[in-house]
C-alpha cells in the first residue's frame, strides 16, 4: 500500500465508527483547546511586555548608578560609617545609591565597550497646565535617544530641536481640557516648577505628541533634551557647582549588537569598578517570569487533560482493532506487511490527534478573539496596547505537532496489537 | 516431470500445548501441478482447511516443508512470503470476509491496493474483474447489500483481480443454493480452462470435487485416497 493510500484508509476508517471518533476528538480537543488559548495569553502578555521595553528604554542603554555598601535594607548588619563625601540618593525601604560626580561619569567613558556615558538629569515639575485650565501633577520622564514611544497621536518629541517639545501621556488629554486627541497637537502647554532656592516659574513647550499609557511606571510627561536641559537648569538655579554636578544615575551607551555575553561582560566590568548598571531588559526580566511561571502552571493543566485523552485514543483504537479483526487477517493474508498495518492503525491516530488539535485550535482562535473584544471594551480599555490573547504562529503548530505525537505514542499499542495479529487466527475470528 | 508450483513434503500441523494438543495434519504429502484443478475433500474437521492454509504459505508447517516452485518456503523471508500471496495467489475464503462500509469496488481492488498499484490503474482493473464476473452495475453499491450469490462474486472478483497463478476456494459454493453454486463453479472452471490459472478448491460437495481434475481425499488429517481421472484413464487406456 503507498503513503496515499494508507492515509487515506486510515481517515476512512476513522470516519466509519463517527460517534466513538467523535468522543475521543472530544477529549483532545478540550485539551488542545486550552493549551492554545493559555500559551496565546502567555504571548500576548509577553508581546505586550516586549513592545513595552522599547518605550521604557532603548536596548543599547544601560543605567548605572553606584550601589551603597549595604544595599539591602531587610539584611541589615548594623550602621554604616559616614563618609562626608558621599551623597546618598533614595533612602527608606527602597535600594538606596551613592550620587555619581562628575570624576564617575569620567571613569565611566573609559570602560571598554562604552560608547558614551550621559548623566542622567530627573527633573520634578510642579503641574502642567494648558492655557487656564487647571494645574494637574505631573511627573517628567526622561527620554533616551533611542527610545520609541507608544504614541496616539501626533510625533515624537524632536530630539535635536533647540525649541521646547514636549508628549503628553494619554489621560492628561481630557483633564487638561483639550477636545480630542488632534486638537492638543501644536498648542502650547505651561510646565510649573520650583527651583532649589525655592524660586517658583514656568516654562512654556509645545505639544508634539499623545503617548499611550505604559504597562509599568506611571504615565509622566516626556520633554525633548532642550527642554529637559531648560527645565534642569531652572530648577538647578541656587545650588552648588558640586550639588548641580551630582546625579542619581547614568546612562551609558554600548553598541547596539552587542550579544548578551558582551553585555553580561561589561555589567561584570562596571561592578568591578564599583558601579552597578542595569538594562531595561532586566527590569523588564522578572515581569516576564512571572508571566512565563503562570503560564506554564496552566499549560501544564493542558498537558495533563491531552494525556487522559492519549488514553481514549488507546481505547477507541482497540476497538477498532479488535472490531476489525477480521478485515485485518484479510489484509495479511493478502500480502500486506505488518508494518503497512501499523502504520495505519497510527495514521488513524495521528488523524484523530489532527482534528482534535485542529477544531480546539480553531475554537480558541474564536474565543481569544471574543474576549480581545471583551475586554477591549471593558477591563483592559486603559491600557489600549494589550491584546490580552496572540496567537503565535510557531507555538500554534508546536500544539498540533505536539498534539500529534501524543496521539501517535498512544497509537502505537493498538497499532502494534494489530500489526501482530496471526491472519489465520483473525480469520478463524467470529 | 515438471516442478510442482506447490508441494507438502511430509506435513505435520499440531494445535496448542501438553495435554490440549491436537494433530490436525498427521503426515501429508500432495504435488500441484501448474493449471491443474485439485479438490480436497474430506469431513467437517478432517483437516482440510489447515492444509489449504499451509499450501497458500498462510501458515508453518510444524513438521516437514511446503514446496513453492520447488523452493522451501520456509527458506523465504517475510517480503517475499507477502508478495507471493499478494500478485501470484488469490484468495476464497470459507466466509466472504467483504469490509463492511465500503463499496463493492473498494472491496474487489484490496489486493491490488496491498500492492500499491495507483487510484486509476487499480479502479480499471477492478472494473474489468466486475464485468467479468457480470456485477459491474453493482461497483458503487456498498458490500455489504449484495445478495449471498454476489456476494460469492464479488469475492471471486477479488481473487483473480491481480492475475493470480493460483487460487484458492474454501468451499467456493457452502454458502449458495444449488442453482447459484452452479454459476460460480462454472466461472472457477472457466478461469481454469481459458486463462489455466490452478485451482485448488477444498469441498465435501462430491458433485465439485467430480469436476476436478484431481481429488485429494483427507480424513484426521491423513490423505486417504488420491483419485486422477484422467491419468487412471490413460494407465487404462
Ligand atoms: N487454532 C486452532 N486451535 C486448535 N485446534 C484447531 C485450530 N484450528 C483448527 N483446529 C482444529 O483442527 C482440525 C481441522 O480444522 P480445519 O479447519 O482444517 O477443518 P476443515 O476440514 O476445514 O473442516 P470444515 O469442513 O468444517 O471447514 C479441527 O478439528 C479443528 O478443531
Ligand atoms: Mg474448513
Amino acid at each position: 500500500m503507498n503513503a496515499f493510500d494508507l492515509i487515506r484508509s486510515a481517515v476512512g476508517n476513522s470516519l466509519r465508527s463517527k460517534t466513538r471518533t467523535l468522543l475521543t476528538v472530544i477529549a483532545i480537543f478540550i485539551g488542545a483547546f486550552t493549551l492554545t488559548l493559555t500559551t496565546a495569553v502567555g504571548t500576548g502578555i509577553n508581546n505586550y511586555i516586549d513592545s513595552t521595553v522599547s518605550a521604557i528604554g532603548a536596548s543599547d542603554v544601560m543605567t548605572v548608578t553606584i550601589p551603597a555598601e549595604d544595599s539591602n535594607p531587610l539584611a541589615s548588619s548594623g550602621p554604616e560609617e559616614y563618609d562626608p563625601g558621599a551623597t546618598v540618593v533614595g533612602g527608606g525601604m527602597g535600594p538606596s545609591s551613592i550620587a555619581l560626580t562628575p570624576s564617575d561619569i569620567a571613569a565611566l567613558a573609559d570602560v571598554d565597550g562604552v560608547l558614551s556615558v550621559d548623566p542622567a538629569i530627573s527633573v520634578t515639575a510642579d503641574y502642567v497646565q494648558y492655557g487656564d485650565g487647571s494645574q494637574y501633577q505631573a511627573a517628567i520622564g526622561s527620554f533616551i535617544p533611542g527610545m520609541s514611544i507608544d504614541l496616539a497621536a501626533g510625533v515624537a518629541p524632536d530630539m535635536t530641536a533647540t525649541d521646547y517639545e514636549v508628549a503628553l501621556p494619554v489621560s492628561f488629554v481630557e483633564p487638561l481640557g483639550y477636545a480630542g486627541n488632534d486638537t492638543a497637537i501644536g498648542t502650547s502647554i505651561i510646565i510649573g516648577l520650583t527651583s532649589a532656592s525655592g524660586v517658583s516659574s514656568t516654562v512654556t513647550a509645545t505639544v508634539v505628541g499623545i503617548a499611550e499609557a505604559p504597562l509599568v511606571g506611571s504615565a509622566s510627561v516626556i520633554p525633548n533634551e532642550a527642554l529637559t536641559q531648560e527645565l534642569y537648569s531652572v530648577q538647578s538655579a541656587g545650588l552648588t557647582e558640586a550639588q548641580a554636578d551630582s546625579y542619581a544615575a547614568a546612562t551609558v551607551r554600548f553598541d547596539e549588537n552587542a550579544t548578551e555575553t558582551e553585555i553580561n561582560a561589561l555589567k561584570s566590568d562596571l561592578t568591578d569598578l564599583g558601579y552597578s548598571g542595569t538594562t531595561v531588559s532586566d527590569q523588564i526580566g522578572s515581569f516576564r517570569t512571572v508571566i512565563d511561571a503562570i503560564v506554564l502552571v496552566l499549560n501544564g493543566f493542558a498537558i495533563i487533560a491531552l494525556f487522559a485523552a492519549g488514553f481514549g485514543i488507546v481505547n477507541t483504537l482497540l476497538m477498532s482493532v479488535q472490531e476489525r479483526t477480521r478485515e485485518i487477517g484479510l489484509m495479511k493474508a493478502m500480502g500486506m506487511a505488518g508494518s503497512k498495518i501499523f502504520a495505519l492503525f497510527s495514521f488513524e491516530a495521528i488523524f484523530i490527534g489532527f482534528l482534535g488539535s485542529a477544531v480546539g485550535i480553531g475554537a480558541a482562535m474564536l474565543a481569544g478573539l471574543g474576549i480581545n473584544t471583551l475586554l477591549a471594551g471593558g477591563l483592559l480599555a486603559d491600557l489600549p496596547g494589550l491584546t490580552l490573547v496572540a496567537f503565535d504562529p510557531v507555538s500554534t503548530a508546536v500544539i498540533v505537532v505536539a498534539v500529534m505525537a501524543i496521539a501517535f505514542i498512544a497509537g502505537t499499542i493498538p497499532a502494534l496489537r494489530a500489526a501482530r495479529q496471526d491472519p489465520i487466527e483473525s480469520l478463524r475470528y467470529e | 516431470m515438471p516442478v510442482p508450483v506447490l508441494a507438502a513434503r511430509d506435513v505435520h500441523k499440531s494445535y496448542g500445548q501438553g495435554a490440549t494438543r491436537f494433530d490436525a495434519l498427521k503426515g501429508v504429502s500432495l504435488d500441484v501441478h501448474e493449471g491443474e484443478s485439485v479438490a480436497i475433500v474430506g469431513k467437517s474437521g478432517s483437516g482440510k482447511s489447515t492444509l489449504m492454509h499451509l499450501l497458500a504459505l498462510l501458515d508453518k508447517p510444524t513438521i516437514g516443508a511446503i514446496e513453492l516452485s520447488g523452493r522451501d518456503a520456509a527458506a523465504l523471508n517475510g517480503a517475499v512470503l507477502n508478495k507471493t500471496r499478494n500478485a501470484t495467489f488469490g484468495f476464497v475464503f470459507q466466509q466472504f470476509f467483504l469490509t463492511p462500509g465500503t463499496t463493492v469496488l473498494e472491496n474487489v481492488t484490496l489486493p491490488l491496493r496491498i500492492a500499491g498499484v495507483r487510484g486509476a490503474e487499480r479502479k480499471r482493473r477492478g472494473m474489468a474483474a466486475l464485468a467479468q464476473l457480470e456485477l459491474a452495475d453493482k461497483a458503487k453499491n456498498r458490500a455489504t447489500d449484495l445478495s449471498g450469490g454476489q456476494k460469492q462474486r464479488a469475492v471471486i472478483a477479488r481473487a483473480l483481480v491481480n492475475n493470480p497463478s493460483v487460487i484458492f476456494a474454501d468451499e467456493p459454493t457452502g454458502n449458495l443454493d444449488s442453482a447459484t453454486g452452479k454459476v460460480v463453479e462454472d466461472i472457477l472452471f472457466d478461469l481454469n480452462r481459458t486463462h489455466g490459472i490452478t485451482l485448488i478448491i477444498v469441498t465435501h460437495d462430491e458433485d465439485l470435487a467430480a469436476r476436478c481434475d484431481r481429488r485429494i481425499y483427507v480424513r484426521d488429517g491423513l490423505v486417504v485416497d488420491s483419485l486422477t481421472p484422467t491419468i487412471q484413464k490413460e494407465a487404462l487406456a
